[in-house]
Formats: structure tokens, C-alpha cells, sequence
């Protein structure tokens, strides 16, 4: 769990850099929330299935997604699962079980439910897990959601990721409620709220939510508490709206990495030198991951038209022609 | 032709619980033609399908013939064409003939719309479009397992319009799923459904409410088979009541097809008959890509005779309802009927209409339609939308695009005008087209 933390970590920092540099056009970090990223991950099967809402790339990392599929899908080349289509961290793996990320805020809620019950009438011993942050609590579908998964006894896991901002929009303004852990008890779903940057805590407070949202087969709310370090994304510079010294103090004193290697440290399992030793060998395949995805080609004209249908049909076929025709003419 | 023995010797489906991938650009064989449709556009020689149902351990007869369809009733048991190739042609010849239609608009299409009863088939040979529906789902329901309906009242209930009724007593209240008020909910319910492999059938209980889940059509059904650069799939279909009703108001006399138009990657189309209401409603279900399947509040009564033997339509073709020489009149869903209306009115006036319903409203059937323009060089279009933005506007696009060298005229458009629609009486009629103005539109253009 450790070194996918670490990973993570180093993971943002140089696609945010090569964002910064103009490489790739958009970026959002998951710095602060590691360890909700990765012991959920770690907590659940491969056969649960995840939507995700953009700040969990933790879970493709740990459950096999290759750097050089991260940097494929940033960089928008042929290579991309998503063959350049979507933006940036809009990853998606059917392989994987992660469901491809959607910008609009809470549509994965309700889809979850409807994963939920596609694995109820398959009877299978997997639940879906949908991630949102605290704004998207704000949202229709957050309450539909919920509803919903109640009503129909569907095995959600809703994981909130109660990072304290939403862009620039601390969760002051965004409700006034006693958080988001309970607004599951007015849907009647059994909620908890988590020590988002305790590692182990999340761990066993996932591990035990699957557990029970998959033999009652009935949903659970899980508001884990973190803090956003970074910027929303690569758009936006979070010093404008609070004080870098809370976000410095959540980089360093209360880093969920830092703790978690603590721990780790302690227990005897880990020392400085594997540190050091995995940090540059994380760093060295990240930027050997860009400069392959940099050199490799973007994807065919043809990939314009395909997969919008199951078949490309006639009218597509001739907007690629015309295409074509003004491709090569100019 | 040659009988052969239990063999899968199949182009489609097996058994009830194989995965059943149509092929999108050789549908499933359509019945034979109209006595007066045009040829089709592709011709199968094809092996009917055989079908092993393993579960029951059916014989299976595999007959080849260049005519193509094959046929599994309801409960299962399997018929060859040899039987019923007597019955059917004269079945069918019912089907689509002008006259019969056009007590439809005075009232609330009640009447049935057979006129000729040459013989009685032997099971449930009249039929209006509710049940039609209900028919085409139900047999898919039977056919495939993943498939599963999720609505308001539509379990027990049985729909607000009746079309899901019985099914959950038969089918169990999981796979006709009751939900709570939330249209975008449901909606996002069952694209994350299909993303992992059901065949859900969402119903909107009027089409006006499926605004409330345009987001989750437009942003996430249309699109994420694209974005995911095809990883998952969403085989939906979104069905309900839509159109200018009786004094319903507004809010329920939507025209949604004009919203959804634009959205890439979803297909719509729209069903007038009880015919091609169960045909669509079965290709629907069994396309892979989302369909939006507008059904018409007022039209759910008519009557006509459907056809025992199974069969799926083709979602992208249009319909020749009454070939003809003059003018081409394109239309859909209800309007159809009064287009018919006034076709009479034309008939005794001299004048020879060709009217077809297009029945695909995304994407347009231009070769039907092309074929058409290219014999009669005028285009009436009929719609119910609104005169801004509607399928009309669209279609006037796209014909005068493609087809401006065929046309003598330009084309006439006939559509609501650009206003809500409102509750009383005159003033609702005044805003849906009626056949007198069909009429005299038609006139105006041959002159």
C-alpha cells in the first residue's frame, strides 16, 4: 500500500509539472487524499466496481494500471484506453472494473445504483463503489442517488471524499449540515464517518462496509475527512481563496503519507534507503513513460467516427469523407 | 429446401441465454414486403435461423428459402414458415392502406383500424399499439434474461399507460423495477446498468419528464461508449408517451425529439402503428446502441392487425405508407394520420400523394426518402414539433442539402407554431396541423 501511495504521489507531481510545462493540457492532483485512494482500493476485489468521479486514479494504479497507460490517456495518443477521446484523468478501464470518468458532478451516483442492481440479479458477490467529494453532496443526483440505492436495497458503497473545499468553495458554504455522514441517515443508509488520512482506518472501514453493504444488500455512506492539498486542478490556484499556510500544514504535518510510512517505519518494514531508492525509480519510469507517450502519434482521423455508434453509420461516413477531402486540400 | 437436423445453424441468436449481438448493417430479416413498397434496398437470401432452446429441448427445423424470416412464438414453441405462408400475405396486405386511418383524429382512437377480416388467425389477431408494445417486450423479455424494464409504476401498476402490465406478476418485481420519482435518476440508473451488461428499457411516463434526465442522455448515454473509446456499451432504450395530447397542458405535450436530435451517438424513433410499434419497440431492445423510442399519447388505442409470426424492424428505415407520383409528403407518429386524412381528401381531388413516415428520426432513411424526392420533385413535411429547431427543420436541411437538384419547389414545412401548447380546446387544435391545411398545402405546391 506504501509504495502506490508513493507512486501517487510522485504520479502528480511530475504530470502536474509536465501540465505546467505545456506538455499536456490538464491536470488534477490527488495529493492529500492518498490514503483514501489506496486503501480503499486495497479494501475492495477486483470484481467491485468503481465509479469513480476524477480524483481517484490511486485505484487503477493499484489494481494494475500501467504509467504508461496514465500517460497514453493524458497525453490523448493512440495508445490511450480511451483513444484521445476524453480529457485528461478521465481514465476508464472495463479490465479493471472503473468505470470511465464523467465530468458533470454526481452522475455516477444513480449509475452506481444501476451497477448495484446488475450485480444483484447476477447474484454476485461484488458491490459498485461510487467516490464523490463534498460538493457533489449539493447535487440532484447525490440525492436521487441515495434514494434510490435505499429504496432498492441496492449494494452501494458511497464513498465521500470530504476534502473541505469544492474548487474554491469551502464546505461552509456548501451545506450546513453536520457534514456529509448525516445526510445518509435521513435516506435511512447506515453511514460512518473516517479518518480519511488514517490509512488503516479506511482499510477496515471499507473492508467492513463491503462486507455488509454485500450480504444485507443494502448501501452504505462512508464521509471520509481529508484535505484537499492541491489545487482543484491545473486551472486553479488555490492561494486566491485560503492561506498557504493551512495548505503547507496539511502537505507536511498532516500528510497521510507521511504518517502511514511512519507506521510502516516503525513497525520495522521500511527504511530511508528504500525510500530514497523507490522514490527515483517511481520518478525515472514517470518521465520515461512521457518522453514514450510525447514521441508516440495521435490517433487516426478515423477514430472521430467510430464508437459514437456500434457501427459507423452512413451520415458519419460521409462527414468523414468530406473531412478528409478538407484535410487534404489544406 | 431441406430440413435439417437439431443443429445451432443459426445468424443470430441460439438459446434464450446466449449473448445476442445483432448485426447493425444486416438487421434481422423484416417480413416480406408491402404489396406496394418499393424493393427493398438490400435483398437476403438467408438461412432462417434455427433455434435451439436448450432449456426445453425443442426440435429444430432449418429451412432455407430466399424470402427471410423466422419465427418463435411466445412460448416457445417454433413454427416453420411452410404454415403459415398462406395466412400471411393475406395478413399483411391489411397493413398501412390509407382508408382505415382516418377515424383516428376525431376522436380518441378507438376504433380499430382493420378494415378488410379476410380469415381469423388464430391468436390475438387485433391488437392496438399499447399492446403491440407490450408484445414486442415482453417477447424480448422471454428471448433474453438481461433484459429488465425500470420506471415509474411500472411494476405492478403496470405503467401509467398499461404497457408494462403483467410483467412484473410474470417476470418478478426486480426485472420490472418500480422506482422512486427521479428521471435523472433512473435514467443514471440504467446506463450504469447497461455499462455492465443488462439490456434495461427505461420509461419516461411522459416524454416531457424525460427532461429532467437530459443530462444523463446527453452527457453521459450518448456519449460514454464514445469517450471510453468503446469499452462499455449502453444498449438502452428510453421509450414513453409523448406529443400533443388531449387538453393535457403543456408541460405534457412535449415534442422531446427535437431536444434530442443533436445528441450524438443516441439513435430515435418513432412508432404509429401497433405494427411497427412491436417491430421498433423488439429492434430497440435488441440494438446496442441507446434508443430513444417515442411513443404518442393519442395513439396508443389504434388498432390493426399484428402479425403472429415474429419479426424486428430495421430502426433506420422509413416506412411508404401510400406510394404515389405528385408530391412526397414526409411525416411521423400521430401526424401520419392526418396526413392519410387529407391524402383522401387529395385522392378524390385528383391529385396523387406519396406519403411516407420515417418512422427514423435520427438518422433519417435518405434513400427512401431520396428515391422518393427523386420521382416527385415536391416535399410537404408534416410534423408536430415546433416550427424552430424541430425534426422538420432539420429534415428541410438535410433534403435541400442532398437532394436540390431533384426538387421543382421549394420544400413546405408544416409544423406547431413556436409556442407552448395550450389547454383549451380551439386553441390546442389550432396549433397541431390538421389535414385541411395538409391540403391545401399540397395544392398550393402542385400548382
Amino acid at each position: 500500500m506504501y509504495r502506490s501511495m508513493v507512486t501517487l504521489q510522485i504520479m502528480d507531481t511530475i504530470f502536474y509539472e509536465a501540465q505546467r510545462q505545456g506538455r499536456i493540457s490538464f491536470y488534477l492532483t490527488s495529493m492529500g487524499e492518498e490514503a483514501i485512494n489506496i486503501a480503499t482500493a486495497a479494501a475492495l476485489t477486483s470484481d467491485d466496481v468503481v465509479l469513480p468521479q476524477y480524483r481517484e486514479p490511486g485505484i487503477l494504479l493499484w489494481r494494475g494500471f500501467t504509467l504508461e497507460q496514465f500517460t497514453a490517456q493524458l497525453f490523448g495518443t493512440k495508445d490511450g484506453n480511451d483513444k484521445g477521446r476524453q480529457m485528461p484523468i478521465h481514465y476508464g478501464s472495463n479490465q479493471l472494473n472503473y468505470f470511465t470518468v464523467s465530468s458533470p458532478i454526481a452522475t455516477q451516483l444513480p449509475q452506481a445504483v444501476g451497477v448495484a442492481y446488475s450485480l444483484k440479479m447476477d447474484n454476485k458477490e461484488a458491490c459498485a463503489v461510487a467516490f464523490m467529494g463534498d460538493g457533489c453532496t449539493s447535487e440532484g443526483d447525490f440525492h436521487a442517488g441515495m434514494n434510490f440505492a435505499a429504496v432498492l436495497e441496492a449494494p452501494v458503497i458511497f464513498i465521500c471524499r470530504n476534502n473541505g473545499w469544492a474548487i474554491s468553495t469551502p464546505i461552509s458554504e456548501q451545506f450546513r449540515s453536520d457534514g456529509v455522514v448525516v445526510k445518509g441517515q435521513a435516506y435511512g443508509i447506515r453511514s460512518i464517518r473516517v479518518d480519511g488520512n488514517d490509512t488503516l482506518a479506511v482499510y477496515s472501514a471499507i473492508r467492513t462496509a463491503r462486507e455488509m453493504a454485500i450480504r444485507e444488500q443494502k448501501p452504505i455512506l462512508v464521509e471520509a475527512l481529508t484535505y484537499r492539498v492541491g489545487h482543484h486542478s491545473t486551472s486553479d490556484d488555490s492561494t486566491k481563496y485560503r492561506s498557504s499556510n493551512e495548505i503547507e500544514h496539511w502537505r507536511t504535518a498532516r500528510n497521510p503519507t507521511t504518517r502511514f510510512r511512519k507506521w510502516v517505519q516503525t513497525n520495522g518494514w521500511w527504511r530511508d534507503e528504500d525510500e530514497t531508492e523507490l522514490r527515483e525509480s517511481i520518478r525515472k519510469h514517470v518521465l520515461n513513460a512521457i518522453q514514450v507517450a510525447d514521441k508516440t502519434e495521435k490517433p487516426s482521423l478515423e477514430e472521430l467516427f467510430t464508437e459514437v455508434y456500434d457501427r459507423v453509420p452512413p451520415n458519419l461516413r460521409e462527414q468523414e469523407k468530406s473531412l478528409r477531402e478538407t484535410v487534404k486540400r489544406h | 429446401m431441406w430440413l435439417c437436423s437439431p443443429l445451432i445453424h443459426s445468424y443470430s441468436s441460439t438459446s434464450l441465454s446466449s449473448r445476442h449481438r445483432p448485426n447493425r448493417h444486416n438487421p434481422p430479416p423484416s417480413p416480406p414486403p408491402h404489396p406496394l413498397t418499393p424493393p427493398p434496398r438490400s435483398s437476403f437470401s438467408v438461412k432462417v435461423a434455427c433455434l435451439i432452446d436448450l432449456s426445453s429441448n425443442l426440435e429444430v427445423h432449418c429451412i432455407e428459402r430466399k424470402t427471410s424470416f423466422f419465427f418463435i412464438h411466445c412460448d416457445g414453441s417454433l413454427t416453420s414458415g411452410l404454415n403459415l405462408r398462406n395466412s400471411r400475405s393475406a395478413r399483411l396486405s391489411t397493413n398501412a392502406v390509407a382508408t382505415k386511418q382516418d377515424n383516428v383524429t376525431a376522436s380518441t382512437a378507438s376504433k380499430p383500424g382493420v378494415t378488410n377480416v379476410d380469415e381469423t388467425p388464430p391468436s390475438k389477431p387485433i391488437g392496438n399499439i399499447l399492446e403491440a408494445l407490450r408484445e414486442g417486450l415482453e417477447e424480448e423479455m422471454e428471448r433474453d434474461p438481461r433484459v429488465c424494464v425500470m420506471g415509474e409504476d411500472v411494476g405492478h401498476y403496470g405503467g401509467s399507460y398499461k404497457v408494462t402490465k403483467g410483467l412484473a406478476t410474470k417476470y418478478g418485481d426486480l426485472r420490472v423495477l418500480d422506482t422512486p420519482i427521479a428521471e435523472n435518476s433512473f435514467t443514471g440508473m440504467a446506463i450504469g446498468a447497461a455499462m455492465t451488461g443488462l439490456r434495461p428499457i427505461v420509461e419516461g411516463m411522459n416524454m416531457g419528464f424525460l427532461l429532467l434526465a437530459f443530462n444523463q442522455i446527453s452527457n453521459n448515454c450518448g456519449m460514454l461508449h464514445y469517450t471510453s473509446g468503446g469499452q462499455f456499451k449502453i444498449p438502452i432504450v428510453i421509450r414513453g408517451p409523448g406529443g400533443v395530447g388531449r387538453q393535457l397542458g403543456a408541460e405534457h405535450s412535449q415534442r422531446l425529439e427535437s431536444y434530442f436530435q443533436s445528441i450524438p451517438g443516441i439513435q430515435m424513433v418513432a412508432c404509429s402503428t401497433p405494427y411497427n410499434a412491436k417491430g421498433l419497440m423488439k429492434a430497440a431492445i435488441r440494438s446496442d446502441n441507446p434508443v430513444i423510442l417515442f411513443e404518442h399519447v393519442l395513439l396508443y388505442n389504434l388498432k390493426e392487425r399484428i402479425p403472429d409470426e415474429e419479426y424486428v424492424l430495421n430502426l433506420e428505415e422509413a416506412e411508404m405508407v401510400r406510394p404515389g407520383e405528385h408530391v412526397t409528403i414526409l411525416t411521423y407518429s400521430r401526424m401520419r394520420y392526418h396526413v392519410m386524412q387529407a391524402a383522401k381528401t387529395l385522392v378524390n381531388k385528383g391529385y396523387d400523394p406519396e406519403v411516407i413516415d420515417i418512422r427514423s428520426l435520427k438518422p433519417f432513411d435518405l434513400y427512401t426518402i431520396g428515391n422518393s424526392v427523386k420521382k416527385t420533385h415536391r416535399v410537404v413535411i408534416v410534423e408536430e414539433c415546433m416550427r424552430t429547431g424541430g425534426i422538420g427543420a432539420s429534415l428541410t436541411a438535410s433534403i435541400n442539402e442532398n437532394f436540390h437538384d431533384y426538387l421543382d419547389a421549394p420544400i413546405v414545412c408544416l409544423s406547431s407554431q413556436d409556442v407552448p401548447t395550450p389547454y383549451a380546446g380551439t386553441l390546442e387544435e389550432w396549433t397541431v396541423v390538421q389535414p385541411a391545411q395538409i391540403v391545401a398545402a399540397v395544392e398550393q405546391l402542385c400548382r
